[in-house]
């Protein structure tokens, strides 16, 4: 059920590792429908596009959340749900309508905080013209 | 300009039962496609206790919890149509799981400004405890008001 790498390869990480990235589907107004139902928010800027233009932009965009839960499957699906301990994003550039989102990561460094052992990892968003959307880090537990 | 003296209001404690029908929904929104995030069976197979709640789902409990007044579009009376989300950060303390309840908190951390005020920033703080008080998650997000 779960991808999630081996305890072998977590122990064999080093900085500048690729983490097991993937592009999206593009983002559709059905997209961005279902993700106001599932995450309770409804903001009209990315479902209604006459508030959208009312508000200076020519249409509906993603929420930025999206593009951070699309890093979180990346993180997850890498390590499994457990191993998080921190995630961070800054939202740098708006993900228009129909879109497809390409998220990467790369292990920084391996620390080692109180006997436990962490990979802090740098995430990735952007669009197909290699504008980046969001960047930011996580740490993940190792062992 | 925002009002810098409400700095420090908070929303109130806020409850909300986990179900595995919205992380399901979740999920599909986000092409999640492993169950062990909806599926109660695949979960225990995959040596969970329950569903465990995707990465950002406690920015979601947050919505799905709405405070009776919000603190940016309510409290400090930020119009919706002109605010950006600029930053989010989670800090995961404990697994929270299908089924638990839990108690969110939200503050006014920090209000600030850039660009001569063209820009002002909302900085707001979430903890996000389950039903035995234990603090699962720290979740601080950055709203931008563009003026």
């Amino acid at each position: 059920l779960s991808a999630a790498i081996s305890a072998r390869d977590l122990a064999a990480l080093q900085p500048g590792d690729r983490l097991p990235g993937f592009t999206t589907p593009p983002i559709t107004g059905l997209t961005l429908a279902l993700f106001a139902g599932g995450t309770g928010d409804h903001n009209p800027i990315h479902v209604d596009p006459a508030f959208a233009r009312a508000n200076g932009f020519a249409d509906v965009f993603a929420h930025g959340m999206l593009s951070m839960a699309y890093l979180g499957r990346l993180l997850t699906g890498w390590v499994g749900p457990r191993r998080l301990r921190s995630f961070q994003v800054r939202f740098a550039a708006i993900t228009p309508i129909g879109a497809e989102v390409t998220c990467s990561g790369e292990v920084l460094a391996l620390i080692d905080d109180g006997g436990e052992r962490r990979a802090r990892v740098a995430l990735t968003a952007a669009l197909p013209d290699g504008t980046v959307t969001l960047s930011g880090d996580a740490v993940v537990v190792l062992g | 300009m925002l009002d810098r003296s409400l700095i420090g209001a908070t929303s109130g404690k806020r409850f909300l039962d986990i179900e595995r029908s919205q992380l399901k929904l979740f999920c599909q929104a986000i092409g999640e496609a492993d169950p062990v995030f909806w599926d109660q069976a695949a979960a225990r197979a995959a040596g969970h206790p329950d569903c465990p709640v995707p990465p950002t789902f406690g920015a979601s409990l947050n919505y799905l919890a709405p405070a009776a007044e919000d603190l940016v579009t309510g409290t400090l009376g930020a119009p919706l149509g002109r605010l950006l989300h600029g930053e989010q950060s989670f800090a995961y303390h404990h697994p929270l799981y299908a089924g638990d309840r839990v108690c969110l908190l939200s503050r006014i951390a920090d209000i600030y400004d850039k660009k001569g005020g063209a820009l002002e920033f909302v900085v707001i703080e979430t903890t996000i405890h389950n039903q035995r008080d234990l603090l699962c998650i720290a979740s601080r997000a950055v709203a931008v008001l563009r003026h």
